[in-house]
Order: C-alpha cells, then structure tokens, then sequence
C-alpha cells in the first residue's frame, strides 16, 4: 500500500485496518540469482538496488536476526560527505545525492534532515586543516563552508566560547549534512526491495559458503541450503566470521562503538555538531532526545556494549563543549560492532572465489554510506566490475599501499 | 572494566593503551615477501571469543602485555609481560 | 490529601513550595509528587504525544507521567521526576510540555487527531513536496515533541566524581538487600550498601508487615544502627546503581545536593565507579499497571504507590477508592486504606473465582470498560462476573502482577528468562559475573523468601571472597505465596495505555504486527514503546506480552528487548563531572609561562601545552606586526625561544646505538661521542612517524628529541619495539620531557648571548655538536642546532632553574637587540627553511613525498622499511613536498588546493594541496609548503592556489622547499 498523507487519514478514519505488512515474510527458496548475506542497511539497500538499477529480481536477503538489527540500528543518525581524500570524496557525495531523494523514491519518510553538519576547530593548524577538507568538499561538488566566531556565536551560541579547554577557533559546516531516521532506512529499503520482489528472510543464519572450484555455489543457512551463483557478504559486524566460511582473513578488527541518547527536550540544538579535540558529537532528533557518541571503546569486541571510561570521557567533552548539558539526562547507552580496517576506509571488492562479493569494514561511518554502498556493491555484483565511485575500495590496498587514510593515524586498525 | 598488570597488579582500564592483535609481534624477517608484512599489519583472524592482544600499562609501569581474553564477554584469562615471552626475545633486527 | 497522623513525614516541618506559580504546602520528608497529592493536586503533567492530561502514577524513579522543571537560581532542571524530588523549604517547580498551561494545553487536540497520529504514521506521510520537510513539518514535530526545556545556559553548579571499592555491594535495601548486608558485614567484608531512595528499608517501610516479631521498620532501623556502627559498611541513601560493566565495575548516581536548596559549593550529584569483587542484586520489583480503555488518567495509580503515599507520606489517593487487580497484593493495600478511613468503593478482581471477602464490596471477573474525568477521575465503567457497573471514585489503584528489576543482570547482554508461575522475567545466576540476585529481584516476591534469599546470597558472596559466614537464624517474616492470574489487555472503548510516557498504546503495538514489525525490536522501533524517560519499566512486559499475542508466539519466545545502561537516566552533568571549562584535559605550563605572560604574549594550545603566540612590543598593532619583527630579530640579531615541549628521552645501555639503529631510519651508531644527527622515524606501516635530532652524549647515552605531538606515542613505540622485539638487548630509556627546560637561541648573535650565561665561554662549538656545560653552577647541555637556519643552540637546563635561565637569557639578548620570539615568528623562520612539522608529517606522508627516502639506510633493518617499499608509498602519482612562491597576493592560510593554471577546479583536476603558509619579511614574499603531485619534477612551474573557504586564488611558483641558505651558510657559520 502506498503511504501518503491522504491514506494515513483514510485509515485513520477506517481504523487502522487496512494498513498492510511493509514486507513479506516468505520461506526462503532452494536457488536465487543471487544472495545477500546480512538484512542491515548496505545489504537492503544492495538488494533494492539490484532490482531497480540492474533488473535483478530473484534476490533473497538473509538476515540472521531481524532486518535493520545492526548498526544501521544504532548508531548517531549523521549522513554527510564531508570527507576529503579521494576515493572517499566522490563516493560520499554520491551517497548524499542519493538520500536527497529517498524519500521520494522508497516512498517512506526516512526524515532525512538537511539542517547542517558543524565541525569546530581549535587551534590555527585544526583551521587549515578544516579549510584543506572544506576545499576537497567544494572541488567534488559539494558545499563547505568556513565559519568564524559570530557567525558561530550566532548558530549555535550555546557553546562554551570562553572557558572551554580548547578554545573554539571556528567551523566548517556542510549545511547539506544532516540526520535521518535510521530505523526508516533500513525499513524504507526493505520495503522497496520486497515490493520488486526481493525475498527477505529473517532468523536465517548462514551457516557456510559453498565453493566450488573457486567459485561460488550457494550457502548453507540454519533454514537449508539456498543455491546462487552470486553471494554479497554485507555483515559489518561479522564480516570477519563470514569471510572465514570461504577461507577468508580480512584486513578488520571488530570494536565497539557506544552511543548515548537523552531523555526527550524541547528544540535546543538545531545542528549537527562535532567537537574536533574531543571525538564528541551530538544532534537532537526530532523526537526530542540529544543523540551523541564519541570514539570507539578502542579494544576489539564483539560485546555490543561498553565500559565507563569512555562513556564518562564523551561526556566530559559534552560538558566542556557545552555545559548547558549538564541537566540533560542519558537515557540510554547502546553499542555498536565496528568493522575497523587499517586505513578507516571501506572495502567493495570481488573475492578470490567467483560470484563472492564482500562489501565490509565501513569502520564507525556506515550509515551515511548506505545508499551508495547498495548502490556500488549492487553494480559490482551485477556488472562484475565495479562502480566508479568505489573503484578505491579494493581488499588488496592494504598490501599494495594505495591507502585512504582520512585520520593519518596508521595501519592500527582502532585508530581511525 | 580491569586488566591486571603482572607488576603493579589490577587496575582500571583507563591505565591502559590498546594496540591490537598479538599478531604484531609476529614481526617478519626484513626481506620477507610483502605478503607476511600484510599478514602483521592488516590482517586479523578477529576472533568472536578468545583473542590474545597487545595492552600497554601507559599510566603505570610501561609494560606491554599479552591479554588473552574473550571478546564476547570481555572476561580476561591472563595477562603476561610481551618482554617476559620467549618469542619476545626473537630481535627481528640483525 | 492528608491523613492526621500517619506516615514517616515530619510533620513538626512544614516546608512550603511553589508548583506552576503557586504555593503550596508539604513537610520534611515529602517528595514533591507526595506533596503535591497532600494537597489535592492531581493533575501534575501533560503526556508526549496526545498532551493527555497526566497525574502521578508510582512512588518512584520509573514515574512515566509526573515529569516537571525544578526551578533554581535561574537555572532549571526538565524531566525531574516528581516522585523522586524531595521537597525543601522553597522549591520552585513547573509542569512541563504544555502550553499556555497545564490545565488548558492547546496541543491537546492532537489526542482529537488520534486515529491519524498511531504508530509509526509519521513515516507515511510528510514527504511532499521535499522542501517542506525541513521547512515546515520537521519544525512543528521537533516543537510538539520534547519534553522539558533544557536552557540554552552553561552549567554553574558543581558535580563530582568518585572511585569505591568493595568486597561487596548490596544493590537495594529491601528485606533481601539488608539481610545480605547484615550477614556480610558481620563476617567481616567491606559491604557498600546502595539504596536509590533516601531511606533505607524498601518495601519494609510501607508494608506493615513484621519481621522479627515487631513491626517491620523497628527491624529496619535495628539493622541499619547495626549497619552503620561497622566500620566496614559504607551506608550510601540516594544512590542509584545505573549499570555493571566489566570485572565488577558498577556505576552509581548519589544524588548528593538535589534535596536541598542550591548552594555554592554543594554538589548536585557524585557519579560514582565502585568496584566489587561481589555483588548482590537486591532492587526489587515493579508493579505493573493493566492495560485498560483511558488508563492514563489523573487519579490511576499503581497500588504499591498508592500504599506508599498512604503510609509513608500520609496521603489518601482520593476520598473514594476503588482497587483494580490480578492479584492479592491489592487487597492488603484496600484493608490499609480502609484502616486509616479512607473510603474504598470497591475492589475489582480481573479474576474469576477468587475469595470475595473483604470489608468492602468484591466484584469479580471485572473488565473496566472505560473512565471519566478530564481532568482528574471521576467515575469507571464496566462489566463484572454479576453484569455492569459504573462507579463514582476519584482514585483507581491497579495491579498487574510485578515485574522483578532485573535490569542490572542483563547488562552485559544475557537475557533473563520467563517464569510462567509468576508471569515474569527473572535473573538466571551467572549472567554478570559475581553478580547474584535475591529477593523479588530475583522472583521471590515473599519477605521471608527475600530474607532467605538476602542471606543466602551473602553467604555464597563470602565464600568467594574466601570469608567464613557467622551463624545467624533468619528473623521471622511473612511467607505468604505470590499468585497471579496475568492479563495483558483489557478490551474496552477506547485506547488502552501500555507506555504512559510514549504514549503507546494496545492499538499501536497491534497494529506494528499487522504491518509485519514482529520482532519486539521491531515494535519497540516502530511504536517507540519503552523509549520514554521511564526506559519502559512500566510498558516493557504488557507491550511484548501484546505484541505476542498478536503475533501468536509465547512471550517467552518474544523475548526481551535488549536491556541497557543505565539502569536510571543519569546527568551529563554527573558523568562528565570536573571537565567543564579547563578541566576537560591537563594543562601543561612551560617554565617561562610567567615571564611570556609578564612580557603580553598571549598563551596558545599545542597539545596539552600552552606556548607564546608572539611577544608584542608598544605600537604593534597586529599579530604580523610583532612576528615580523621576531623573525628579522632572529635572523639579523638574536632570539630565544622556549622549546621544552619538544620529547625527549634518556636512552641508555650496551645497546642503545643499536637500538636506535632500529627505530630510525638513519644509523645513529656511527654517530660521534658529542655530536647530534637528525633522524627520521618510520611506523611499521612505512609511514613517517616523526622526525627530531638525537644526541650521543657517551658511549651508552643517548638523548633522543621528538616533536612535541608526538612525545608520547614515541615513548610508547620505543618501549613496544624494545619489548617485542628485541626485549634481550641492554637498553633502558625514560621519558626526561619535564625533567629539562630547553631554550632555542638563534641568530648571528647566539653565541655571544650564550656566553654571557655560560660559565666557561664556548669557543668552537660546530653545527651538530653537544656538551655538557654549567650555567651559575648548573649542570646543563648545549646543543649546536637550529630549527631557524641561523647559527643556532638548544639549551638544556634541569626544570627548576628553567624560568630563571630564560629570564637570564632574555635580558642578555635583549641587551643585544635580540629578545624572545613565540611560535608564530618560529613557523615564519622554519617555513623559510623548508623544515617540517606534523603540518606536513600529518600522517599520510612517506619519506618519498618529503624527498628524505635516501634517509632509509640500505645497509640494515628498520621499523618500517619493508612496508615503506610498497608500490603505493612510491611514485610520481604521489604528492611530494615543495616550496611554493606566491606570484601575487596572499594566503590566509594553509588548506588551499593545486591546480595547474588553466586546467578545470574539481576534485579529479586537484594537483595538491598546501599544509603551511607565512609572510617572509626577510624574503619579503608569501611562501608557502605545499605537497604537489609529482612536485619534484615541477620546479620552476607556475601553479595555482584555489581556497574556496577564504576566497583566495591565487598564483605561486613551484620551487625548492628551502627557500633561504638552501647551502646553509649561516647554519654552519
């Protein structure tokens, strides 16, 4: 059923009856075209976009829990593209040019919320860094923009300005960033994937990959064995046990990322915000909550939760940026697996065994990339080549050099 | 969550620096292939359970340990001296 | 209102408050949802989504509904929960997310639009025409949701952190809580005992039952004299354990000033991290409400709260009560009310076939249809085992059942498990380690069952702790069964609330299964059930006990959503408590901080550090103005600049020489007896990690420089590859940063300020040459180098005589016409040599792209060398450092991008970029360091420079890095 405004007041008056299932629950089929592991984010939207861009139809999605139960789940909600080297430039901007128009396309209201994404500097050397990254952004099509103290003072005036430890020197703001739902962008795609046909199937774990004569033949899953010719492995979060069912040691550590969301306020922060000493950032969502988090925990972890120290050190960056926080009171805490790769960059990439395809490592930055990894690993996976703006995201870079290191941090695979 | 160090005993985790995997120490010989250096920087077995990695007590004695631990449940088995392993003994420089 | 003589208030302290402007009356001891009930006000907020006229429906932190802003000193707090906040003398609160007020809210419509407005519509709708969504719909949403306001104010009130630690920490102060307490502290643990209440005593303090043969709260208190006489009992009230983290790590909020009148230095609260090497889990249970047609209204209360009310607080909840329920508890709760006069109309049992006797009407089999009242109850309506009724009250106390606290538990992602019996979720022994849990908490809902519990739960603490319990019989306390006949929805007229503070109702989580959000993550997401301040610890059961029926599953299959920290909201404020303002990071002062700041120069940031931007002299107007001055000072007379950031390390033994061979790139042990090499460091990822000079001060002793940013991760590198790699080797260094105050002096005149301080004059003393020297008697070294390309020397002095040398230094140079110069003149003088910072080592960069991969010595290992190999770190598709020129205009910093002239602005055109910039007054020209692709080969080359963050596009000429004394005349002289 299509959802409008008309309809939404049609089923109200007729009480709610009519709506029907978002997606449909089938049993899973012995052969597919191709199969994605993993129902998060990239792998619905991988499997969408196989449908709406290449005609590839008999997909089936495998999820070993519930769809949308990873980090595109939880995790800040930020969708931006404001990353600088290239490689990452042309493919964030292809991502945000396509949540511009998600809404529209999934007919879901994903609220996707362009109302500006601010990075604050500190320090003269912090400035001319922002400017180096604001320069990328414009150059790739982008919008970037430098902010002194009153313009600053004027957006968001509710920061410490003077007492800070780090005094604020500026920002550099993407007033096309933003925020969106991320639950309705997990759904949104499922239910536009399911609608063209793409079989979703929940409590469906992939249990083995089965190749052979170095190609892929189908998997093995705890509801039977599904054959296809073209397997995707989308499972942040897991990729490192997936990859190992076709042999596989990939460049990635898993680690946690906690997130911290308050009780619900009244407007008071209308941007996105991060703090460039502090690896702290924070919007509000629309419900009311403040939404932030920090770094990752910075040991590898499959836990999906944290520990103190680096919940209470997000929140003295809060409470250093912008003390008004103080009263505001965290409602709950979540955390997050990260892929963490050594560059802090993706992989899109074919595998030494034909049909297999891995779309991984997505670090702590994957939800703004949902889009146009669905759309780049639906390419690579129909067409066998891959897309053009993911073309750096090879498996092989780390051994080669070819390093998309946004951080400078290093091949240590927590650092970025 | 605690680490205890073999000097200065159980401590809180804000002591300590944390690096990665064990697999660090497997330091290759100067002129082996590219593909065992990619083995020590970049790649990972990643374990969803018992993983041994590298923590340094920063704020403490300047110790980096060997944890065995599991990443599941973040329970910690043992904690030994980097420089206490005989493999630590292994200089790769000639 | 009030009861004459019942409850623990102290009722010879009447404390008076104001509540929306006007002022009412409580006493010491009240909370200020008690107080408010004293006095006949109901209605208390309004709730989320429908703005549905809201009073208070628990005794508790878990209040859903009875949310308001405590006013202080300008400041305010939203979202206090009422049931929480203790009254004082003065007490300024408001009612929250209503407007114009409370009784007449006009968002109130919203609750007319319901039927458009059910679960999840928002995502239906709202999507056209695009622009709107920011414009328009996504304004009025962020306006009607929220709650409380948080003012756009900083903070002024203190908040304080803590550490504890403990043999075992009791978590609640129950039956089963004080007898765990009781029994380990005896036996000799260090016991913290944590109550979230600002008494002790739990359930035992409203419940009149005894225990011990007396009335339960003589034991309570008997226990607690006890408790409080051992030495070895921390007794901490208003301390809420909000989440078990790992090895016995638990966070704990005490609300240590929020019951008194602000003060200056009071703290608001402690966040404390206690440490246990045991714990017992001791909370309780919740009661739960039923799910029946307009629920929510002002009067509706749980039982258990309205027990609370009656005999801690005095209070009746109204003038006539009626008692709705599952099960016996309300029974109790009616014989109570009936005994301090209060009227009770009737008791509605759900339950068909249960005793009718009581002194009261009993109806049975009792479905509420619908209530009434706007703005308050006024009467129920519906069906029992004898037909229809309608009931005139203004108070309905319900019981569905209680749901143990497992929370805590469940922390570290183990699920609890379904107990049919009692229709809850309970605690399975193991789920955190060292963590047991007793009494309700652990499904034993009797006192007796939570003494035994409490006890046995101690015992086996101890002996973990490797201590012996002392005997000790159980007091006697009531044992009476717990039986439950659970029902999850009661059909009726109109919406049912499960989630008061979301409003979420029956409705809503229905219709999130008939559109295939099954899973209970799914329906939690779609109907944000269980996300409202109250964490869904009044919703969580009945929502997934629905949500299974309509998907047809057991509940026990359903399962759990995930339970999470913290187990109660908890302030920014608390959590990040000390790092507001400066307090966010150490500040690191130089030596000379004083006497920069004496001679005007504003301190700036590097790193933890806080150096001199520049010295300004009389009539300079601008930050150039002095630089300018510093730099031609420096290259035409004499600076001084403190350098003391810079890392250094002692590094000693047979082996140093060798070990250093391995960390650099270049070899060191060649390196002369009193002679200094600059060196460069990779990471094992063939990347350049840092660059500094190291000194061979003897045979076996190094000193090792570092540049300031890097000082630790190099201390930590040293000591990972000394210890992984080559742990045999006879080599030990230490960090020696803050053990030196080191002073750069340059110039043409650097040699004569030096030895205008040194005791013995320096006569030859080459480039790269080091010594050891006395000043006034003083050990110190003297190093030959320069980071400005003039004749140059590092001085080196032990700290404590670091402010006193700098002074000493500049009053000899200035004596010269020299003085000090700050970091600005300092990146002007580097700049013009071409010399690097972590501007330019930024992480990314190869010993390639600086031009030094010469400096990676063939002839041996080092750390990094086999990666710095690979393809990608080489090769003209690599940026590579140059010097850049300007042709015309200026720069207003570095962050440009290179473009070659003519050539289309886009990223897939982009040559480069620029990493330093600065006006050279002695070239009296803009330079700039730049990386260029390909760079090395364009020397001469016209490129240009596009900054579209400060507007500038400008032209440069590629050249050389080092722009002056590429020879380095003046460096030797």
């Amino acid at each position: 059923m299509r959802y409008s405004g008309w309809n939404v007041i049609t089923q109200g008056l007729l009480g709610n009856k009519g709506w029907t299932r978002a997606w449909r629950d089938p049993a899973p089929k012995a052969e597919y075209d191709a199969v994605i592991i993993g129902g998060g984010g990239h792998g619905l939207a991988t499997a969408y976009y196989l449908a709406r861009n290449h005609g590839i139809t008999n997909v089936a999605v495998l999820e070993k829990g519930y769809l949308g139960g990873g980090n595109v789940g939880r995790n800040t909600t930020i969708v931006r593209a404001n990353y600088f080297l290239p490689g990452n430039s042309e493919f964030y901007s292809h991502s945000l040019r396509l949540w511009e128009r998600l809404e529209s396309e999934l007919n879901f209201n994903i609220m996707h919320s362009q109302r500006g994404h601010i990075i604050l500097f500190h320090s003269d050397g912090q400035r001319d860094a922002a400017a180096r990254r604001g320069n990328a952004i414009v150059n790739q099509g982008d919008d970037a923009e430098l902010l002194s103290i009153p313009q600053l003072k004027d957006m968001v005036p509710y920061l410490d300005y003077d007492q800070t430890r780090f005094p604020i020197y500026g920002g550099l703001i993407q007033r096309r960033a933003g925020t969106a739902r991320h639950d309705a962008v997990a759904w949104g795609y499922a239910r536009a994937a399911d609608q063209r046909g793409v079989d979703l199937i929940q409590n469906c774990e992939v249990t083995g990959i089965d190749i052979e004569a170095g190609r892929v033949m189908g998997v093995q899953t705890t509801r039977g064995p599904i054959r296809a010719r073209k397997v995707g492995m989308v499972v942040a979060g897991r990729s490192s046990q997936v990859a190992a069912m076709a042999g596989m040691r990939l460049p990635i550590e898993s680690h946690v990322l906690q997130a911290f969301v308050t009780e619900g306020l009244k407007p008071v922060i209308d941007h996105v915000i991060s703090y460039g000493m502090g690896h702290f950032y924070i919007s509000q969502s629309d419900k009311g909550g403040l939404v932030f988090g920090g770094d990752i925990d910075m040991y590898s972890s499959y836990a999906a939760r944290g520990n103190l120290p680096m919940v209470e050190h997000v929140m003295e960056a809060g409470m250093t940026l912008m003390p008004m926080l103080a009263r505001a009171r965290v409602l709950r805490s979540w955390g997050g697996i990260m892929d963490m790769t050594p560059d802090g960059s993706p992989i899109i990439d074919k595998t030494h065994v034909e049909g297999l395809f891995i779309d991984a490592g997505w670090n702590y930055g994957g939800f703004k990339a949902v889009p146009a990894s669905g759309w780049c690993m639906a390419h690579l996976m129909a067409t066998g080549e891959p897309h053009e703006v993911a073309r750096r995201f090879r498996l092989d870079r780390f051994r080669t050099g070819h390093l998309l290191d946004e951080e400078g941090t290093g091949s240590q695979h927590n650092l970025h | 969550m605690r680490l205890t160090c073999p000097l200065c005993g159980d401590r809180d985790r804000r002591e300590f620096y944390y690096m990665g995997s064990e697999d660090y120490l497997n330091r290759p010989a100067a002129d082996a292939p590219i593909a065992a250096w990619d083995d020590m920087l970049h790649l990972r077995t990643n374990p969803a359970g018992l993983t041994r990695d590298l923590w340094y007590h920063e704020t403490g004695c300047g110790s980096w340990l060997v944890v065995t631990r599991n990443t599941v449940t973040h329970a910690v088995l043992s904690t030994e001296r980097v420089a206490d392993r005989a493999s630590g003994r292994k200089g790769a420089a000639k | 209102m009030r009861l004459p003589g019942k409850g623990l208030i102290d009722r010879t302290k009447p404390l008076s408050f104001r509540f929306d402007g006007r002022q009412y009356h409580g006493y010491q001891g009240d909370t200020l949802a008690s107080a408010l009930l004293g006095a006949g006000q109901r209605l208390v907020g309004r709730s989320f989504k429908y703005h549905r006229p809201r009073g208070v429906l628990t005794a508790g932190p878990e209040e859903p509904n009875a949310l308001v802003e405590v006013l202080d000193g300008g400041s305010q707090t939203p979202n206090t929960r009422a049931t929480v906040q203790e009254l004082y003398d003065g007490l300024q609160a408001q009612s929250q997310n209503r407007w114009p007020s409370l009784r007449f809210d006009l968002l109130s419509v919203n609750d007319l639009a319901a039927p458009f407005l059910g679960a999840g519509f928002y995502y239906k709708t709202f999507m056209w025409p695009r622009a709107f969504w920011e414009a328009l719909y996504e304004p009025l949403i962020r306006r009607a949701a929220g709650l409380g306001t948080l003012k756009r104010q900083h903070e002024t009130a203190p908040y304080e952190k803590a550490f504890a630690f403990c043999d075992l920490l009791v978590i609640g102060s129950g039956p089963a809580g004080l007898m765990a307490a009781l029994t380990a502290a005896r036996a000799g643990a260090d016991v913290i005992l944590a109550e979230q209440d600002s008494l002790m005593g739990g359930r035992l303090l409203v419940s009149g039952e005894s225990v011990a043969d007396r009335p339960g709260l003589d034991w309570v208190r008997a226990s607690l004299d006890e408790l409080s006489d051992l030495p070895n009992v921390r007794l901490m009230t208003r301390t809420t354990v909000i989440g078990a983290y790992d090895q016995g790590t638990y966070g704990a909020l005490e609300r240590v000033g929020l019951h008194l009148p602000a003060a200056d230095h009071l703290p608001r609260e402690c966040f404390w991290r206690i440490v246990a090497r045991q714990a017992i889990l001791a909370a309780g249970a919740l009661e739960r409400p039923l799910a029946f047609s307009n629920n929510d209204r002002p009067g509706i209360q749980l039982a258990s709260a309205g027990q609370t009310y009656l005999n801690r607080f005095g209070v009746a909840p109204g003038a006539r009560v009626a008692l709705y329920a599952n099960n016996d508890g309300a029974r109790t709760v009616a014989r109570q009310l009936m005994a301090a006069g209060v009227g009770v109309a009737a008791i509605l049992d759900t339950r068909e076939g249960v005793s009718a006797l009581e002194d009261c009407p009993v109806w049975t089999g009792v479905q509420i249809a619908d209530t009434r009242g706007r703005l308050g109850l006024s009467s129920i309506s519906g069906r029992h085992s004898g037909g229809e009724f309608e009931l005139e009250v203004d108070a309905l106390l319900m019981s569905g059942g209680w749901n143990p606290l497992v929370n805590l538990a469940c922390h570290q992602n183990a699920r609890p498990v379904w107990r049919p019996d009692i229709a809850a979720f309970v605690p399975e022994p193991g789920m955190v380690p060292g963590l047991t849990a007793a009494g309700a908490a652990n499904g034993t809902f009797s006192t007796h069952g939570a003494l035994a519990e409490g006890q046995g739960a101690a015992q086996s603490a101890l002996q973990a702790l490797g201590l012996r319990p002392k005997s000790a019989p159980l007091p006697r306390a009531e044992d009476a069964p717990y039986v439950v006949t659970p029902i999850w929805s009661i059909e009726g007229k109109s919406r049912a609330w499960l989630d008061f503070a979301n409003d979420v109702t029956v409705k809503d989580v229905r219709l999130a299964a008939q559109e295939g959000y099954a899973s209970v993550e799914h329906m939690k997401r779609y109907t944000t059930q269980g996300m409202a301040p109250d964490q869904g610890k009044n919703s969580n059961i009945a929502a997934l006990a629905v949500l299974a029926d309509a998907t047809g599953r057991g509940i026990a299959e359903t399962g759990t959503t995930t339970y999470r920290p913290p187990f109660a909201p908890v302030s920014i404020g608390a959590l990040g408590a000390g790092a507001q303002g400066a307090g966010f990071a150490p500040q690191r002062f130089l030596t000379s901080d004083q006497a920069s700041r004496d001679r005007g120069a504003p301190m700036v940031e590097a790193g933890l550090w806080y150096r001199p931007s520049y010295f300004p002299k009389p009539g300079e107007k601008t930050w150039r103005d002095a630089c300018d001055r510093e730099a031609l000072m420096v290259r035409h007379r004499v600076g001084v600049a403190d350098v003391s950031t810079l890392g250094k390390i002692d590094i000693q033994g047979k082996d140093a020489a060798r070990f250093l061979d391995l960390v650099y790139t270049n070899t060191f042990s060649t390196l002369a007896q009193g002679r200094v090499r600059y060196g460069l460091m990779l990471r094992e990822d063939g990347f350049v990690m840092d660059d500094g000079t190291t000194a061979r001060l003897g045979e076996t002793h190094y000193l090792m420089t570092t540049t300031t940013a890097a000082a630790g991760p190099v201390m930590r590198h040293l000591d990972f590859v000394h210890q992984a790699y080559c742990a045999d080797w006879q080599v030990r260094f230490i960090s020696v940063t803050e053990s030196w105050a080191q002073f750069a002096v340059a110039g043409p005149m650097a040699r004569m300020v030096l030895n205008a301080v040194l005791d013995q004059a320096i006569q030859d003393f080459p480039f790269m040459a080091c010594a050891p020297v006395t000043v006034g008697g003083i050990g110190a070294r003297l190093f030959r180098i320069s980071f400005s390309g003039e004749e140059g020397y590092e001085i080196a002095i032990p700290t404590a005589y670091g402010e006193a040398l700098f002074r000493d230094l500049l009053s000899k140079a200035e004596t010269l016409g020299g003085g000090p110069y700050g970091m600005e003149a300092l990146n002007v003088l580097r700049i013009e040599k071409g010399f690097i910072t972590h501007a330019e080592i930024h992480g990314r960069v190869t010993a390639f792209d600086i031009g030094l991969e010469k400096m990676i010595s063939a002839r041996k290992d080092c750390i990094g060398k086999a990666a710095s190999q690979r393809p990608g770190l080489n090769g003209p598709e690599r940026e590579q450092l140059v010097g850049l020129r300007l042709l015309s205009g200026s720069l207003a910093g570095a962050g440009g991008h290179l473009f070659t002239p003519g050539e289309h602005v886009h990223r897939e055109t982009d040559q480069g970029y620029v990493t330093s910039t600065c006006f050279s007054p002695t070239l009296n020209a803009h330079l700039a360091l730049a990386f260029l692709k390909n760079g090395r080969a364009r020397h001469g080359q016209t490129i240009r420079i596009v900054d579209h963050m400060r507007k500038t596009d400008v032209l440069a000429e590629v050249c050389d890095p080092v722009f002056l004394d590429p020879q380095g005349v003046k460096l030797r002289g």
